[in-house]
């Protein structure tokens, strides 16, 4: 109603104390494709759908390699979400030359929040249109970041940002308690699911995924498109012998079913029609 | 700048001495000296002595100083050399870890990152033609890691099981060579502390008898009141020194 009126620039409030531009830029994150991160106590994984514009061009890069022991992937303006990864790289290696040690993780959101809240507050500036997912490693563990474009920041257990990340986050909630002792294999496997929900029945191939790891003793490093058609082939196989079902919450009951020997599997997760 | 930035070390914002050839605000020469440090790893984690004097060339000046501080939770720092860079050195380190508690979050800066902060600082001003004068010796233990290292005023730098600077070099480092060992107990690391210092008390003309010893621990740093060492100068050779001499005197 109003929202036009006090839309203009950053640094004008609504009447009713919303700041536009900077929700406007959080709508910015939700049209991107969709990323997702979950965690479990020494390792992290970040998924995302990478679909190309056309079948001529390569697909965007939404995973970014910050430093051996952080990842991100980004969802929304990724020019943005580049600038951002190159301001990461420099603040960790120029961490590292000095101390000699990793940057923190929580030192490296906070810092990203502060850049991101400077942008929600100069006339002459416009808020960054990203959304990160921020996977890390420090002396406290795993940890997994959202940052945000209004320059808040929150951890999370598991995580989905963009188009269709509902589906994913309410697979994600049902199954998120069990990630913290979660073994590494299991993560990726969920993470694979998770961004399988977004796609709403199209077919998961490795080439419109990108899958990432980092954890204790493993750098960042993106997993290459054969093991992730591997990793899928896997569960799809799984899922094949059950008569397919229409509805996606039937995804996490097939493969406990099958049983791959993963413990975490045991239990089929409620089913909430 | 954000708050969260290094201190104000490096920033370039105003021209500074050696720029602007001004002779007279780079360090040249050393006026207040503290000499040797020695410290080692033993079995709880490192214990450094030095003595307390500060020597105004030839003259030893001042008898109360302070030469081994500890930093943060983690580590300690004992330095040798001008007396008033080392206190400039404890300014930067305070607002070093000032700003590192100030990030209240479960993270905190151990001796490995402080030694290799140093070193930094250390070379940086060695570029500038305008040196910190001293030697430092950086050691600490976090989450059960020893750590004991050393930066000199041209920001060399290293690790070491044990390290000394100084005159300890020449008389402290052999005998550590020879007797020290992974799992010394406190009481077998402070007698060897003593045997080093009571030997640089003995030849170092710069060294007075009244040493301060440190460690640090896992549970933190415990600096121990200053206290001198037994001497023993009743050789036969220094009774009757004129014995024997020739010339009038």
């Amino acid at each position: 109603m109003f929202r036009n009126q006090y839309d203009t620039d950053v640094t004008t409030w609504s009447p009713a104390g919303r700041l536009f531009q900077v929700e406007y830029a959080m709508e910015a994150v939700k049209q991107g494709s969709a990323a997702i991160g979950l965690r479990s106590r020494t390792h992290v994984v970040l998924a995302c759908v990478n679909k190309a514009n056309n079948e001529l061009s390569s697909h965007q890069k939404k995973i970014f390699k910050v430093d051996d022991h952080i990842g991100v992937a980004i969802a929304g303006l990724t020019a943005d979400g580049r600038v951002l990864s190159r301001y990461m790289r420099s603040e960790c290696i120029n961490h590292a030359f000095t101390y000699e040690s990793p940057l923190p993780v929580g030192r490296l959101v906070v810092q990203l929040a502060d850049k991101a809240q400077v942008c929600t507050q100069r006339s002459w500036k416009r808020p960054y249109g990203v959304g990160l997912l921020v996977a890390g490693l420090d002396e406290s563990g795993a940890h997994l970041y959202y940052n945000c474009p209004s320059g808040n920041y929150f951890e999370y257990q598991a995580f989905a940002i963009g188009s269709r990340s509902q589906a994913a986050k309410t697979y994600l909630e049902r199954r998120f308690e069990k990630f913290m002792d979660s073994s590494r294999d299991d993560l990726v496997k969920d993470a694979l699911i998770a961004i399988r929900e977004t796609l709403q029945g199209e077919r998961l191939t490795s080439n419109i995924c990108t899958v990432a790891v980092v954890g204790v003793g493993e750098p960042f490093h993106i997993l290459d498109q054969n093991t992730v058609q591997q990793l899928i082939d896997a569960f799809e196989i799984v899922a094949e012998e059950e008569p397919p079902a229409a509805e996606a919450g039937d995804a996490a009951d097939q493969e406990t079913a099958a049983g791959e020997g993963a413990p975490a599997e045991e239990g089929a997760a409620p089913m909430d029609i | 700048m954000s708050f969260s930035k290094m201190p104000l070390v490096e920033a370039n914002q105003t021209p500074d001495a050696s720029s602007l050839s001004l002779d007279s605000e780079r360090t040249l020469y050393p006026y207040v000296t503290g000499t040797s440090v020695v410290a080692f790893k033993y079995r709880d984690g490192i214990l450094m002595a030095a003595d307390m004097g500060g020597s105004y060339g030839s003259t030893l000046r001042y008898k109360t100083v302070e030469r081994i501080k500890p930093i943060g939770k983690h580590s300690l720092l004992g330095a040798s050399g001008e007396i008033s860079d080392f206190q400039e050195i404890l300014r930067y380190l305070d607002e070093l870890i000032l700003y590192d508690n100030m990030w209240d979050d479960g993270n905190s800066l151990g001796p490995k990152e402080v030694h290799n902060y140093l070193t930094r600082v250390m070379y940086n001003r060695r570029n500038k033609f305008n040196p910190l004068w001293n030697s430092l010796v950086l050691g600490g233990v976090k989450n059960g890691q020893k750590y004991l290292g050393m930066v000199s005023m041209i920001g060399v730098n290293f690790e070491d099981n044990h390290v000394a600077t100084g005159f300890g070099n020449h008389l402290a480092r052999p005998i550590l060579r020879d007797e020290w060992n992974e799992d010394l107990s406190f009481e077998d690391g402070v007698k060897l502390l003593e045997k080093c210092m009571r030997v640089l008390l003995y030849r170092d003309r710069s060294a007075v008898n009244k040493l301060q010893i440190a460690k640090i621990t896992e549970e933190g740093a415990t600096l121990f009141p200053p206290y001198s060492l037994k001497t023993f100068w009743g050789f036969e050779a220094y009774k009757n020194p004129t014995v024997g001499a020739e010339g009038s005197w």
